[in-house]
C-alpha cells in the first residue's frame, strides 16, 4: 500500500542524459526503483546506466509499459515534457525542475488534469514509498517503511522531518513533495484524500510554509472529512512580507500567506502544530501513539 | 522582479493604456524644465523607488509653481525616503517622475494577480480607488470585485460587464467602453510580459471625462525572465541590498534581515525553519541564506564570505541536512572560506545526512574553531547563547 507509487511502478526518466537526470537515475536504481526507460529527444538508441534511451515518452509507454515519469528537463522545456507524459498516458508525473514560468504551469496543470494524470511538483523532491520505490531526488536512507504519510511543500525540510520521524521509530507509508512553486499539480487535500483510503497510512504530517492558502484549505478539509491523526509544521514564522524566500511560492503578498494565519487555522481545526522544528519527532510520538 | 512606476507607465503606453504626460528627472533644474513643457500648474512630483507607501513618506507631492517643483525635487533627492516599506533607514531616491496634475472626478482600482487557489489569473476591480486594496478587502470586502480569467479564453467582454453592473452608479456607455478596453489591454500586457502582478491604483476618470492610469505597478515572474529579455533590462541594481546583489551573482538565495545571527542552510524550507528556531531560542537571524539543495563547495565558500561581510553578525549557524548535497562538500567549502577570510564570530555547525561522518572529520581536522550541535534545537540554543 502507500499511495500513488509502489513496487509495481515503472518509471521513465525524462531528461535522463543530463547531469542531474543521470545522477538521480543511478540513485533511484540503487534504491530499488524500477526504471524501465529514459527519454531524451534526439538521443534515442543510447544507454544510461544500462537503461535504454528513447526519443519519445509514447515509446516508453507502448514498449516498456511505463506508468510514472520523473522529469529533469530545463525550465524552458519542462511544460512540453509534462504535457507529453500526460498525453502518452503516464499516470503519475513527477517534475523535479525548478524555475518554470507560472503562466506555463497554469496551462500545464489544466491539461494534465484533463488527461486524468497526477502531477507532483514542479520544484519538488518527488515521491517515495519507503522500502518499495522512490521517484525523485530525496536521500533514500533517511526513510523507513511504516504508517505515516508525509505531504510537504519543501525539500530538505522534509528530509529533516522524515529523519526525525524515523529516529523516533515512526516509519512512513509515502512521502510527497508538493513543490515550492505558486502553481503545483496537486494540493494537500488531493493527497489527504488518497491517504484517507490507504490502509497502511495511520496518520499524516503536513509540512507547509508561507505563501498562498493551501494549508488553511487543508485544515478545513481535515476537520470535516479526514479520519486519521494529523499534525503540521509551518516554516517561515519569521519571514518578512513581500520577499520571495527561496521558493517562488514562498512569499507573503497582499497580507496573505502568513505563517501565523496558517498556524491559527490549523489549530482552530483541531490539528497539532509543532512550532519548534527541533521538537517534531517527540511531538509525533504523542500524536501518533 | 519589480520595476519603477515610470517603467511601468512606459509599458502601459506601449499597450495603449492612457497615462498622464510626464518625464523622468534626476535633478531639480531638469525637473523644472520638464514642468515647463507640461500643462500646469499643478504638477506632480513622484519619487521613483520600488517600496510602496511613497505618498505617506512624502515622496509624492503636488506642486503649484516652478519654485515648488524645484524645492520638492531637491528635498526628495537630498534625504533617504522613509516609507512603511523601506525600513527605518529609508531608500535613497535617484530619479523622479514629473507629471501634469489632473482634475480627478472619480478613482478606481484595477489589478491582475495570479490566484493560486483557482490556478489562474484574476482581475480585481474596485470603486474604492486610491486606498490600499488589502485594506479595502479587509474593511469592505463587498467593494472588491474579482473575475477569475480562463487561461485559454482570456479576459472576456462579459467579465467587464460583470464589473459594471455590480457598481453603483453604473458607469455611462463611453466610460464603460474605455474601462473595458483598458481591462483587455492590461490582461494582454500581463500575459505577454509574464507578469505576476499589475496594478493601477488609482485608475481615474477626470472631470473632462477621460480615463487615465494615475499610478502603475508591475511585478514580473522571475522564472520567466529567460524569455523576457527586454524586461530583464529594466532591473535596477540600485534597488537591491549590496549583499543581496552579491549573493545573486553567486546564485545564492540571500535575504538580509534585522538580527545578528548569520545563518547558512541548504534548502529554502529548512532555511526558513532555521530562522524560526533561532527566533524561538530568543535571538534574531541576520539573514536568510539558502545555498540550495545541491550546492557546490564554491557556493558554500561564497555563502560564508557573504555572511562574514555583514558587520552585524555576532555568531554563525550552519545547518545542513545532506540529501543531494553531501556533508563533505559543505565541510570543504567552510574550511576553504576560513582559509581565505578570518572567521571571528563563534561558529556553530549542525550536520546531518549524506556523508555526515566524512564532513565532521574534515571540519575536525581543520584549524577551524567551531562547536558541533547534535540537532536543530541544540544548534539554535547554542547560537543564541553566544549573543545573549
Amino acid at each position: 500500500m502507500g499511495i500513488l507509487v509502489d513496487e509495481n511502478t515503472k518509471v521513465v526518466v525524462q531528461g535522463i542524459t543530463g547531469k542531474e537526470g543521470t545522477f538521480h537515475t543511478r540513485q533511484m536504481v540503487a534504491y530499488g526503483t524500477n526504471i524501465v526507460a529514459g527519454v531524451t529527444p534526439g538521443k534515442g538508441g543510447e544507454k544510461v546506466e544500462g537503461i535504454a534511451v528513447l526519443n519519445r515518452v509514447k515509446d516508453a509507454v507502448d514498449i516498456f509499459g511505463a506508468n510514472a515519469s520523473c522529469i529533469f528537463v530545463p525550465p524552458a522545456f519542462a511544460s512540453d515534457a509534462m504535457i507529453e507524459a500526460a498525453d502518452a498516458g503516464i499516470g503519475v508525473i513527477v517534475c523535479i525542475t525548478e524555475g518554470i514560468p507560472t503562466l506555463d504551469m497554469i496551462k500545464t496543470v489544466h491539461f494534465i488534469r484533463k488527461c486524468g494524470a497526477v502531477l507532483i511538483g514542479p520544484n519538488t523532491p518527488g515521491i517515495i514509498s519507503p522500502g518499495k520505490t522512490k521517484v525523485g531526488i530525496m536521500p533514500g536512507q533517511v526513510h523507513k517503511q511504516g504508517g505515516i504519510g508525509v505531504i510537504s511543500r519543501s525539500g530538505t525540510l522534509t528530509y529533516e522531518v522524515v529523519d526525525q520521524l524515523t529516529r523516533v521509530g515512526l516509519g512512513q507509508s509515502t512521502c510527497i513533495g508538493l513543490g515550492g512553486d505558486p502553481i503545483a499539480g496537486a494540493s494537500f487535500i488531493d493527497h489527504l484524500r488518497r491517504f484517507k483510503e490507504d490502509e497502511e497510512t495511520e496518520g499524516v504530517v503536513l509540512i507547509g510554509e508561507i505563501g498562498g492558502t493551501a494549508e488553511e484549505e487543508a485544515a478545513e478539509y481535515i476537520e470535516e472529512e479526514f479520519n486519521k491523526p494529523t499534525m503540521a509544521f509551518i516554516a517561515g514564522q519569521t519571514a518578512p512580507p513581500g520577499r520571495r524566500m527561496g521558493h517562488a511560492g514562498a512569499i507573503i503578498s497582499g497580507g496573505k500567506g502568513k505563517a501565523e494565519d496558517k498556524i491559527n487555522a490549523l489549530k482552530a481545526h483541531g490539528i497539532t502544530v509543532v512550532l519548534n522544528l527541533g521538537q517534531l519527532g517527540k511531538t509525533a510520538l504523542h500524536v501518533f501513539k | 522582479m519589480k520595476i519603477h512606476e515610470f517603467q511601468a507607465k512606459d509599458l502601459f503606453q506601449a499597450f495603449g493604456i492612457p497615462v498622464p504626460s510626464g518625464k523622468l528627472a534626476t535633478s531639480p533644474s531638469q525637473a523644472v524644465d520638464i514642468a515647463k513643457g507640461l500643462t500646469g500648474p499643478p504638477w506632480v512630483v513622484k519619487a521613483q523607488i520600488h517600496a510602496g507607501g511613497r505618498g505617506k513618506g512624502g515622496g509624492v507631492r503636488l506642486t503649484n509653481s516652478f519654485e515648488e517643483v524645484e524645492r520638492a525635487v531637491d528635498e526628495i533627492l537630498s534625504n533617504p525616503l522613509i516609507t512603511p516599506q523601506t525600513g527605518p533607514s529609508g531608500q535613497k531616491v535617484r530619479q523622479l517622475l514629473i507629471e501634469e496634475g489632473l482634475d480627478i472626478d472619480k478613482e478606481f482600482y484595477l489589478g491582475i494577480v495570479i490566484d493560486r487557489r483557482l490556478e489562474c489569473p484574476a482581475m480585481i476591480f474596485s470603486q474604492a480607488g486610491g486606498m490600499e486594496i488589502e485594506e479595502v478587502s479587509a474593511k469592505h470586502p463587498e467593494l472588491v470585485l474579482i473575475e477569475a480569467i480562463d487561461i485559454i479564453h482570456g479576459f472576456m467582454p462579459y467579465q467587464a460587464r460583470n464589473f459594471f453592473y455590480a457598481i453603483e452608479p453604473m458607469p455611462d456607455k463611453a466610460i464603460s467602453r474605455e474601462f473595458s478596453a483598458i481591462m483587455t489591454r492590461l490582461y494582454k500586457l500581463f500575459i505577454s510580459k509574464d507578469c505576476s502582478l499589475v496594478e493601477i491604483n488609482p485608475l481615474v476618470i477626470t472631470k473632462s471625462g477621460k480615463v487615465v492610469a494615475l499610478d502603475a505597478k508591475i511585478n514580473f515572474d522571475d522564472n520567466a525572465l529567460f524569455r523576457q529579455k527586454d524586461t530583464a533590462q529594466l532591473h535596477d541594481p540600485y534597488e537591491m541590498d549590496e549583499l543581496e546583489a552579491q549573493a545573486s551573482k553567486y546564485n545564492l538565495n540571500y535575504i538580509r534581515l534585522d538580527g545578528n545571527i548569520g545563518a547558512m542552510v541548504n534548502g529554502a524550507g529548512l532555511a526558513m525553519a532555521t530562522m524560526d528556531v533561532i527566533k524561538l531560542a530568543g535571538a534574531e537571524p541576520a539573514n536568510f541564506l539558502d545555498v540550495g539543495g545541491g550546492a557546490s563547495e564554491e557556493m558554500v565558500t561564497n555563502g560564508i564570505k557573504i555572511i562574514l561581510s555583514d558587520k552585524r553578525v555576532k555568531a554563525i549557524l550552519i545547518n545542513i541536512f545532506g540529501g543531494i548535497m553531501r556533508c563533505d562538500v559543505l565541510a570543504r567549502g567552510v574550511v576553504k572560506a576560513a582559509e581565505e577570510v578570518e572567521i571571528k564570530a563563534p561558529l556553530i555547525v549542525r550536520l546531518e545526512g549524506t556523508n555526515v561522518e566524512e564532513g565532521r572529520e574534515i571540519l575536525k581536522n581543520s584549524n577551524l574553531d567551531f562547536s558541533v550541535a547534535k540537532d536543530m534545537e541544540e544548534a539554535a540554543r547554542m547560537v543564541a547563547q553566544q549573543v545573549s
